[in-house]
């Protein structure tokens, strides 16, 4: 990020800033003149919306802690008085709930984009390492707020997921008492996760966030051809194939907000909890400890992962091997980039086997999203345990697929198709 | 002053350095890792509770709450007790092989008691978690809310949410909505009827 030698040219206050900041130099390097591939498609619209969505969460989440009460006794009352007596308080807290569900949709979506076009490959491994870090956050973040409004499914879901730590051998009933602090799910439970939602898992986020950033600025991003724009340069050193991410994606990406809002206001106004989905009813009732709800089930960004810890069966006295899978479900994704031994970086020019693979793995993802939703009766136990076989089976057979599979001629210069 | 720098000896400082900054950290990290503890507050709400059931007549009951839970102490008679075995192929899991029970509780067989003259069980019902009610007497169809026990009722527990029935130690029939047999929780005799829910040590003070 060295400063152009045109930053000092500037004069005024924003002269007396640069001499100071690097502030038009900071603007030029990352905005108005970081090339970006000129041929970005509809997949590229998630990066930019997950960036405004985590705006949403901290702005609407600032302003839901002036009026929320992080104790046992007060969550529940509180979280009632913002949606009845707080002057819009309904639309700031539906905003923010809305805006969880919105961010794992983009992400899920931005990560599906990375296995399109192997955005994970080299050089661009790290990018995604932290880009996994900040899904991992995201899914902590996640299910901590959903424990905060201390309704009957928050207290009997962080019951069953904070058990889970207790099937861990030796350490895991210390380990259970040290997360709770508390011999069940308490007072001391909620407020340290309160702390946690707020402050810790925020702060790391963004942290993260901008490490993220960081690193895709370095290497450049990648774009639907999976090709380097930086081998074609013109005079003046910029790739020929590229264009400045101000204002041509700036502008893009303002359709891209567009569209999001229409759909996000959609469901705030109109289905904020999207049919039990998005705000599951048990919910609506206070923590009760002496009535578990029916049926226990997550929200339903955690439920593919929900579905591969119920598909596997406990063994030699123990319930740690559907924890340990659903643990691997996520790690495996951290080496991805490795596992990917395809010569081509882009589906558009990989041969049969991986769109198949990927068809596969997709179907089998949103299955098991489906299965955990369900109570694991009838069919869904035994389509649970197939799609768990297939999810992993994507990662782990990648290696051979991937270098098995035949591969289509690489353009030289970015394409504009499809 | 030498111009030249002994790296070799700048390595070594450095290093010193940073291992001691480390075990600072370290220490210093310990108070915070603690912090996450069950407070004193929690420990003195979540520990032991002495229950004392020498008043209790045979086919009595006691509640006591322990951690926020209900907890059964029943006085059994002996001809409740004779009872007991009769029925294990009407149970659905007699020998509580996948019901919550401490391992001293597995030799007392259909009892389910360090002694049998006192069960000592947690109130809430393994299906849904409501708490079960006490219908002690055997062959009577009707002790309970005018419920029907049925015939050859031998004497237990019945949950008044959903129908689940439960034999007087707590283990549960066939075909009910509960799935497993009523828990029980760590306990101990600190006498011949003060009975200490909660831990599996007997107490140097009785």
């Amino acid at each position: 990020m060295a400063a152009p030698e045109s930053a000092n040219t500037s004069t005024g206050l924003l002269g007396w800033i640069d001499q100071r900041f690097p502030l038009t130099a900071l603007w030029r390097s990352q905005v108005a003149e970081y090339y970006a591939p000129k041929n970005f498609n509809f997949w590229y619209y998630f990066g930019s919306l997950a960036m405004l969505v985590l705006v949403n969460q901290l702005v609407t989440g600032i302003f839901l802690t002036m009026n929320y009460k992080p104790s046992a006794a007060e969550a529940f009352g509180s979280v009632e008085y913002i949606m009845r007596d707080v002057n819009w308080g309904w639309l700031i807290r539906y905003m923010h709930s809305t805006g969880a569900s919105a961010f794992f949709i983009v992400v899920y979506l931005h990560m599906f984009r990375a296995l399109l076009y192997g955005s994970h490959r080299k050089p661009r491994e790290l990018l995604w390492i932290f880009g996994c870090l900040i899904f991992v956050l995201l899914m902590a973040e996640g299910f901590m707020g959903y424990v905060l409004p201390w309704g009957n499914m928050s207290f009997w879901g962080a019951q069953v997921i904070v058990s889970l730590f207790g099937s861990l051998p030796v350490i895991g009933g210390g380990l259970v008492d040290w997360i709770r602090g508390d011999y069940v799910i308490a007072d001391a439970t909620l407020n340290r996760f309160f702390a946690l939602h707020v402050a810790a898992l925020p702060l790391a986020l963004v942290f993260l966030m901008i490490a993220h950033l960081m690193a895709l600025h370095e290497v450049g991003s990648n774009n639907p051809d999976g090709i380097e724009i930086k081998k074609h340069k013109d005079a003046a050193g910029h790739p020929l194939d590229g264009i400045p991410f101000h204002p041509y994606y700036t502008v893009k990406d303002l359709l891209g907000v567009m569209g999001f809002l229409l759909v996000f206001c959609g469901v705030i106004f109109f289905a904020p909890t999207l049919g039990g989905l998005f705000l599951e009813a048990p919910n609506f009732e206070p923590a009760n400890i002496l009535q578990t709800p029916p049926h226990i089930a997550p929200v339903w960004y955690f439920t593919p992962f929900y579905a591969m810890l119920r598909a596997v069966p406990s063994f030699a006295g123990t319930q740690v091997w559907g924890v340990m899978v659903m643990a691997a479900s996520i790690l495996v994704l951290f080496f991805v980039p490795w596992l990917d031994r395809s010569p081509v970086l882009s589906i558009r020019y990989r041969g049969p086997i991986y769109k198949i693979m990927l068809t596969i793995f997709v179907v089998s993802f949103i299955t098991l999203g489906l299965c955990g939703l369900k109570p694991p009766a009838g069919i869904y136990p035994l389509l649970a345990k197939v799609c768990t076989f297939l999810y992993f089976a994507f990662f782990m057979l990648m290696p051979w697929y991937t270098s098995l599979d035949s591969v289509k001629p690489v353009p030289d210069r970015v394409t504009f198709h499809g | 002053m030498s111009e030249q720098v002994d790296h070799s000896r700048r390595r070594l400082l450095t290093g010193a350095t940073v291992g001691v900054g480390a075990i600072g950290v370290a220490f210093a990290a310990v108070p915070f890792i603690a912090s996450w503890q069950p407070s004193a507050r929690a420990k003195a709400l979540g520990a032991p509770v002495t229950v004392d059931a020498s008043k209790l007549e045979d086919g009595q009951m006691l509640k006591v709450v322990w951690r926020g839970q209900p907890v059964f102490v029943v006085r059994r008679s002996k001809a409740v007790l004779d009872l007991l075995a009769n029925h294990d192929d009407l149970l659905a899991d007699p020998k509580s092989d996948h019901s919550l029970q401490p391992d001293y509780i597995k030799g007392s067989g259909p009892a389910r008691a360090r002694n049998a003259e006192y069960w000592v069980g947690l109130a809430v019902c393994t299906h849904l978690g409501c708490s079960p009610l006490g219908a002690f007497e055997p062959n009577n169809a009707f002790q309970v809310a005018g419920t029907d026990l049925g015939q050859n009722w031998p004497g237990g527990f019945y949950c008044p949410c959903h129908g689940s029935k439960y034999d007087i130690s707590g283990r549960v029939f066939k075909s009910m909505p509960a799935p497993t047999n009523l828990t029980i929780p760590s306990y101990t005799f600190a006498g011949d009827a003060r009975i200490v829910i909660g831990t599996d040590e007997t107490p140097k003070t009785a």
